[in-house]
């Protein structure tokens, strides 16, 4: 007898209750859609037409992808450790204002390497800028979460100040660089499927969306199978038990804040290097917020990041579409519906926990006995 | 003419699981007096408490306050019956002002303001009556802990209660402010309340209670008139005179010590005084027993050890160590390599990851050895391997590593920290509380294993509040009290009533004859 620890397997855990969550959503979405006079199964399809149905839409939805594999990966890494990094839009500005100046410092002169120097100019500017708040949370006892906060507030108006100033186009009146030198960008991807010798059509899709698969696998293979991944999940889950092995907390803490901001900044490869070709103020438009939806719907693991990524992309670009199908629903109306899937899927993941555990207990008991 | 107790239980059981937390406790506390509950930690005090307070529900047996049957559901039910608890740790509101906390929950009506007005006026005859002194407009925050216990019985008070329940209430006062609770217990008496005194400091019983009941595994051992009874008579009551289990002990050589504590002082986590002035030896082949009342330095003690808490004073050395032997001790992965294993004395708090599973809870502690990673990498199989093994050795079961240890039963994960603690043949094991929440079974095997390392000549320094457990294994009994080192008693001269008298406090000079090494008078 024991009390409440039944558990669900893992198939039903990690696919059906997510499922289950999404479908809630869009339940509610269409709920939304028939008050404005809609037909619910028409902005439905146009939806997933929109997201999946032909090849620049798909580009765009795994364009939009990118964003939140990067921002969901730092938001989780730093959950692992037992921090809440709400940081990521600042750490993502900052990662762009790094790969901006690795790109105008080494120009046109090296392409292949100013890419690669910018790689590290977004992970390490993302690093430093999450280093003050981990800081102060390991050594001082400042909560993560308030000066993370801050520090967004403080990355925008430094943004803001560089692009009005230092940073700006010579003769611009736009908060934004010169563009980027010549070669300096990440290949497309449609370039990178003509030299397979298939055709694909141009999106924005690029180079970094490899780049965040990798990040994927990396932050799978820290957590799996490295030792430091092994501190950082101890320390997140008992750090009095951390202590007792001999594990500095403070130390992981600020090596594993420092990673997570490393990744929020790397969304700026795929906005700034994959498509605006400089850096323009507020390019994070949310999209570090909402990796924190992404995070907690892929139940914090990889894999779940990446997919639950692709849906976040599916229901942008979809949404974007439906607005141009039908005027009567907004883009604003796509925000609701990314409203409702955080809401149902992000804040609210044991929503159904206990009504399907008491199902499953249910059977499982009767094939049990 | 005859009064009806202020309460009385007749045949209370309550159970948890399997466990009998009270069986058939059966008390009567007179209108008017002061009554003592002693016992030990685990004893069953708290349990008997909480159903006083309505918290719990007995399983069977009647509860009668003023002569009339009733059943307590809930602390609300308890308070309308006129009992009141003034729990150990407050349950006060810090940045609330004293008036504030006294009549939250006890408003009577939607504004606060008149509340607070009707409330001063009750309280102006309260005052007078008890001689309390509480500055009524300061925050909690700012008030000594005595003038919060003070508060707590005010509030009391001030919701009409007739019996008060006082659990523990000197832990936390320094000894002037127990000076002013035992004269306000006095006048509270003296006014008419009940008050029901719960401690296990032998002392205390004697100073302010009429009569005193002794509680001893669940059961009332002994009721009595607090006149007719001594401290030492109340200590043989409460631990018990059993026979120690004989085991069989090869000689102790005392060569050079293993471990050596000297003149150590630490800090608690809130800056008291945790450890004072400690000396001590532990020497290869024994087990030095360490006992006191929980809070008494026991957990300070172990963590200075184990490299978890820098001493503030004096220091402690291995011998045997080609590096220098103080370093050790401030970092517990040096102190493992140096041959010092650890089990915590709470497991879920400090000794495993509950919700990770028991392979990668196997190597905690030991991640960073070369056979467990390299590289930086961990080496899965190899940890595979070495859970197994530990899970076959210590029969650990279910047999399934992947399981998070959460899903074991207490024994079977103490088992398994055992395994991880002596897998690397450790000389020095400091061991916590080794059966606490252990199932039966598993604690007579924990015992031989503990004893079985004694013989291969290991030093052993066990902490437990099972003086039934330390007096089977010990060899030496070391007592701390309030910090101190109150004595070392070798096993052949210690008896439960010596060791008992000595955790409440009594020098123990007096008591056993040999001087205790490195006190300050």
């Amino acid at each position: 007898m024991s009390g409440s620890a039944t558990k669900l397997p893992g198939v039903l855990e990690s696919v059906l209750m997510p499922m289950l969550n999404i479908l809630v959503a869009l339940l509610a979405s269409g709920l939304v859609v028939l008050a404005l006079g809609e037909d619910p199964v028409v902005v439905l399809s146009l939806l997933i037409e929109g997201a999946f149905g032909y090849e620049e839409a798909i580009g765009y939805t795994f364009y939009y992808a990118t964003n939140f594999i990067f921002t969901g990966l730092a938001v989780s890494v730093a959950f692992h450790a037992g921090h809440f990094n709400i940081g990521g839009e600042g750490q993502a500005m900052l990662g762009g204002l790094g790969l901006t100046l690795a790109v105008f410092w080494l120009g046109s002169s090296a392409p292949v390497l100013s890419i690669i120097l910018a790689v590290f100019g977004a992970a390490l500017f993302g690093a430093a800028w999450a280093f003050i708040p981990a800081w102060l949370q390991a050594h001082r006892g400042s909560h993560v979460v308030i000066t993370t906060i801050m520090f967004n507030f403080i990355a925008s108006a430094l943004l803001a100040y560089l692009l009005v100033g230092p940073l700006q186009r010579p003769g611009g009146q736009m908060p934004e660089s010169s563009d980027f030198p010549d070669g300096t960008a990440l290949p497309q991807f449609h370039e990178l499927m003509e030299i397979l010798g298939i055709s694909f059509e141009q999106s924005p899709l690029n180079l970094s969306f490899l780049i965040a698969l990798l990040a994927a696998f990396g932050v799978w293979f820290l957590l799996a199978r490295t030792r430091f991944g092994y501190e950082m999940r101890v320390t997140g889950q008992n750090s009095d038990a951390a202590k007792f092995a001999g594990i500095s907390v403070p130390r992981v803490t600020v090596i594993a804040l420092m990673m997570s901001g490393a990744l929020a900044g790397m969304m700026g490869l795929n906005e700034l290097l994959g498509e605006q070709l400089r850096l323009i103020g507020n390019f994070t438009l949310g999209y570090g917020f909402v990796g924190i939806a992404v995070a907690f719907m892929g139940r914090n693991h990889p894999v779940g990041i990446v997919l639950a990524a692709i849906l976040f992309g599916a229901v942008y670009q979809g949404g974007a579409e439906i607005g141009f199908e039908i005027p009567k629903i907004t883009r604003d109306m796509s925000v609701v519906i990314q409203g409702l899937v955080i809401l149902f899927a992000g804040a609210m993941p044991h929503l159904f926990r206990r009504p399907v555990t008491a199902l499953y207990a249910r059977f499982a008991g009767k094939g049990n006995k | 003419m005859h009064v009806a107790p202020a309460i009385e239980t007749r045949d209370l059981c309550k159970r948890f699981g399997d466990v009998k937390a009270n069986d058939n406790v059966s008390l009567v506390v007179d209108q008017g007096s002061v009554h003592g509950i002693v016992g030990e930690n685990g004893a069953g005090k708290s349990t008997l408490l909480k159903m006083l307070f309505g918290f719990y529900q007995p399983n069977s047996g009647d509860l009668i306050v003023n002569g009339e049957h009733i059943s307590l559901g809930s602390p609300a039910e308890a308070m309308a019956a006129g009992i009141a608890m003034v729990h150990q740790h407050f349950m006060l509101v810090e940045p609330f002002t004293v008036l504030e906390n006294i009549v939250l929950g006890a408003e009577g009506q939607g504004l606060l303001k008149q509340a607070e007005i009707d409330a001063k006026a009750k309280l102006k005859g309260l005052e007078q009556q008890f001689g309390f002194d509480l500055p009524f407009d300061q925050p909690v925050s700012q008030l000594s802990v005595g003038e919060r216990q003070r508060v707590e019985i005010l509030k009391a008070l001030f919701r009409g209660a007739d019996t008060l329940i006082l659990d523990e209430p000197t832990a936390v006062l320094t000894p002037q402010e127990c000076d002013q609770l035992f004269e306000l217990i006095k006048l509270l008496k003296s006014r008419g309340k009940t008050i029901l005194f719960v401690t296990h400091k032998l002392h205390e019983i004697m100073a302010v209670t009429d009569s005193v009941t002794v509680i001893r595994a669940g059961r009332v051992i002994v009721r009595t008139d607090t006149a007719s009874t001594s401290p030492e008579a109340l200590a043989e009551a409460m631990v018990g005179s059993k026979i120690s289990r004989s085991v069989t002990r090869a000689d102790t050589d005392h060569g050079i010590p293993r471990l050596s504590v000297q003149n150590v002082s630490a800090l608690s986590d809130h800056s008291h005084r945790a450890l004072q002035n400690i000396s001590f030896d532990l020497f290869d082949g024994e087990v030095l027993g360490v006992a006191g009342v929980a809070g008494n330095g026991q957990t300070e003690l172990l963590e200075v050890l184990t490299g978890l808490r820098r001493v503030s004073d004096g220091f402690v050395s291995l011998s045997g160590e080609a590096t220098n032997s103080k370093d050790v001790f401030t970092d517990p992965i040096s102190l493992r390599r140096a041959g010092v294993g650890h089990v915590a004395e709470d497991r879920l708090k400090s000794g495993v990851v509950a919700s990770m599973s028991a392979r990668e809870n196997a190597i905690l502690g030991y991640h960073r050895e070369a056979d467990f990673c390299r590289g930086g990498l961990m080496r899965l199989s190899a940890i595979d391997q070495a859970a197994n093994d530990y899970f076959e050795n210590q029969d650990v079961r279910p047999r399934n590593p992947d399981l998070p240890v959460a899903s074991f039963s207490g024994g079977n994960q103490q088992k398994l920290v055992i395994a991880r603690e002596i897998a690397r043949d450790p000389q020095t094991l400091i061991v916590g509380q080794p059966t606490r929440g252990v199932d039966i079974g598993a604690v007579t095997k924990i015992h031989d294993q503990i004893t079985a390392l004694r013989n291969a000549g290991k030093a052993l320094l066990v902490v437990s509040a099972d003086l039934d457990e330390l007096m089977a294994i010990s060899d030496r009994i070391a007592v701390l009290c309030d910090g101190k080192l109150v004595g070392i008693v070798p096993i052949s001269e210690a008896d439960e009533r010596t060791i008992g008298l000595m955790m409440a406090g009594s020098a123990a000079s007096s008591l056993v004859g040999s001087a205790t090494e490195g006190q300050d008078q």
